[in-house]
């Protein structure tokens, strides 16, 4: 029992031996480096680095909301795109009863995008708001 | 290879769930005809929502008593689900057809709001039918998301966006509680499928921490669902904040559902179990009655009164499931049924006397109305009355009922607590007639009426009246339509 045990974990060993010195290696460069380093305070020195151009203002500013209905559409297009991915690779197996099933499910999506696109959530300029302000829909 | 995927599922599966997908297909097409139809056609939408549960209900009638089981024992179509479904379709017409004048007056009046309505309505119908723990936490999820959407529609209110962010944190920290007790009674008998866990239960020796980690999580992820103590905490802020119409749909649909799947979850898939999580529903029973009619007293709000009393409600359904018998099992889904009837009915006073300027939902709004409108005062009544279980109403037979089932397992002493805690009930309840007819008027009522709101309202009331005077055909229908233990 025990001896099978031993068997069972042997190929874990070099891999607690890899987590160990990697804790190691990472532990001994911050504590070195915050030992020997030099320390020194400049004008400059609590500015994040941005390569080289300097920094503008706050990060912490107003995004126009459309970038986060961007950000929304793409995750959740980019989500459906997997469910096809795994479709495609399979698809002769997975036969015609797949392809419709791809099929149907693409067609929802579809309409989904029709329906951005007819309540205007596709513009990017605010053209569309503006003239459902002044005659509305 | 081929022959292996085509064995998956057949053709026929695919009529199995013919009532869903014609909601869910309709759900999608309304959503282009929505924004194909002028403005001031726009009670197209609703109409054709009406129709397309019709159509829905229609096939589910023409499907009822087949026992099919699709999907490789994924989905199932018995006597069970039917009766689920039919509250369902109920709950989803009358939710529609009180939304119509509200959602004007609220001027939230978009067709998405019925879309979504659908969505959900599809949702709970899976999870009655769902026989797989991934069905039904699919299902689960389908009813959940478009409530969340709906509980912030009314978007210019601070009130309801609260609600809907309380409600969707909440609601996603519940699903991921119960998906890690999926996981677990995953991993301790390899299988989703309620049928082979229940198997795998008899057989192997699952007994354990693990198994109790995995039931009390399933429990607490179930009691978010139906809103049972102590995992109540949103729900006086959703049915607060929500729209009337949503609030009335939340207490009466997806609860409903979320018991649908408590029941097939514990009492086909757990049922070997019966003594490892008998216990953990009967606490959450007890505390949802004495917690949700208690705090129900100090309630100004009716929403939030209304609120805590479906917390209660919610306890007493509980324990028709910790009796673990068919007859308890008849007597939850005979509850379910009538608390839809009377939800919706109460509901839709209040969603009457949310008129103009007049917002109607503190209780003391109500002082008077039996002096003015003794009509809709009486229908008030009625409904109390029902709510509070007290005869000749169907809230009494439905409590009766279910106290039946315990007393007949030996059960006494949940049933007295459950009785002392109808008692407390009755005084919130009981409050409010007192308010309508005892006090004179303050002001002029006004009450926002419409066609659809009226029909409603005979409908629920003549229900909640003859299913309390004659109870026979549909304590047999949930009798006959319970699964067999």
């Amino acid at each position: 029992m025990c001896l099978s045990a031993a068997a069972q974990y042997a190929p874990l060993w070099p891999l607690a031996v890899y987590f160990v010195a990697v804790v190691i290696l990472v532990g001994a460069m911050l504590v070195l480096s915050h030992a020997l380093g030099e320390r020194r305070r400049g004008r400059l020195t609590s500015v994040p680095y941005e390569s080289g151009v300097v920094g503008t203002g706050s990060a912490r500013l107003h995004f126009d909301v459309k970038f986060y209905m961007v950000a929304m559409f793409f995750v959740i297009f980019d989500m459906e795109a997997v469910f096809v991915f795994a479709w495609a690779v399979s698809a002769r197996e997975a036969g015609w009863a797949g392809y419709i099933e791809m099929f149907i499910f693409i067609s929802i999506l579809l309409a989904a995008l029709f329906y951005l696109w007819r309540l205007g959530a596709l513009e990017w300029g605010t053209s569309m708001k503006i003239r459902r302000k002044i005659e509305p829909l | 290879m081929n022959s292996e995927v085509a064995a998956f599922f057949s053709p026929g599966d695919f009529l199995a769930i013919l009532p869903e997908m014609v909601i869910a297909g309709m759900a999608c097409l309304l959503l282009l005809v929505d924004i194909a139809v002028p403005r001031t056609k726009k009670c197209v939408v609703p109409a054709l929502a009406v129709l397309s549960v019709a159509v829905a209900a229609w096939f589910s009638y023409e499907l009822a008593g087949s026992g099919v089981s699709a999907f490789s024992g994924m989905f199932v179509l018995d006597g069970y689900s039917d009766f689920f479904k039919l509250i369902f379709y109920i709950v989803a017409v009358f939710a529609i057809l009180v939304s119509l004048r509200y959602i004007r007056t609220e001027e939230i009046d978009l067709g998405e709001y019925y879309v979504l309505l659908l969505f959900s309505l599809s949702g709970m119908m899976i999870m009655a039918s769902g026989t797989d723990l991934l069905t039904i936490y699919l299902g689960l999820e389908l009813a959940s998301l478009p409530v969340y959407a709906l509980v912030g529609f009314l978007q210019k209110s601070r009130k309801s966006n609260e609600a809907a962010m309380k409600y969707i944190i909440l609601g996603a920290f519940s699903s991921a509680i119960l998906l890690y007790g999926i996981s677990l009674i995953y991993g301790l008998t390899g299988t989703t499928q309620l049928a082979a866990i229940s198997a795998a239960l008899v057989t192997g020796d699952v007994n354990g921490p693990l198994f109790t980690l995995a039931v009390i999580m399933l429990v607490a992820g179930f009691g978010f669902k139906v809103a049972g103590f102590p995992f109540h905490m949103w729900a006086p802020d959703a049915y607060e904040g929500a729209p009337t119409p949503i609030t009335a749909f939340m207490a009466a649909g997806p609860k409903a559902a979320a018991f649908a799947v408590i029941m097939r979850v514990f009492l086909e898939g757990l049922y070997p179990a019966y003594d490892s999580w008998q216990m953990a529903i009967a606490a959450v029973a007890v505390g949802s009655m004495v917690v949700g009619n208690i705090t129900a007293i100090l309630q100004t709000s009716i929403k939030r009164m209304l609120a805590f009393s479906s917390v209660g409600h919610a306890g007493y359904a509980l324990l028709g499931l910790v009796a673990g018998s068919e007859e308890g099992m008849a007597s939850v889904m005979f509850y379910l049924f009538v608390y839809a009837f009377m939800n919706l009915g109460i509901f839709g006073i209040v969603i009457m006397m949310r008129k103009d300027s007049q917002s109607g939902d503190q209780i003391s709004h109500y002082t008077g109305l039996g002096k003015s409108n003794r009509l809709t005062a009486l229908a008030m009544l009625i409904f109390l009355f029902s709510l509070a279980g007290i005869p000749p109403t169907a809230g009494f037979i439905a409590k009766f009922y279910v106290f039946m089932a315990l007393i007949n397992k030996g059960m006494v002493g949940l049933a007295v607590i459950a009785a002392l805690m109808s008692a407390v009930a009755a005084y919130y309840y009981i409050r409010i007639v007192m308010l309508m007819y005892m006090r004179e008027p303050e002001k002029e009522f006004a009450l926002a009426s419409s066609r659809g709101l009226l029909c409603v309202l005979i409908i629920a009331l003549a229900a909640v009246v003859a299913l309390g005077v004659y109870p026979g055909y549909f304590i047999d229908l949930a009798r006959y339509a319970a699964f067999p233990l």
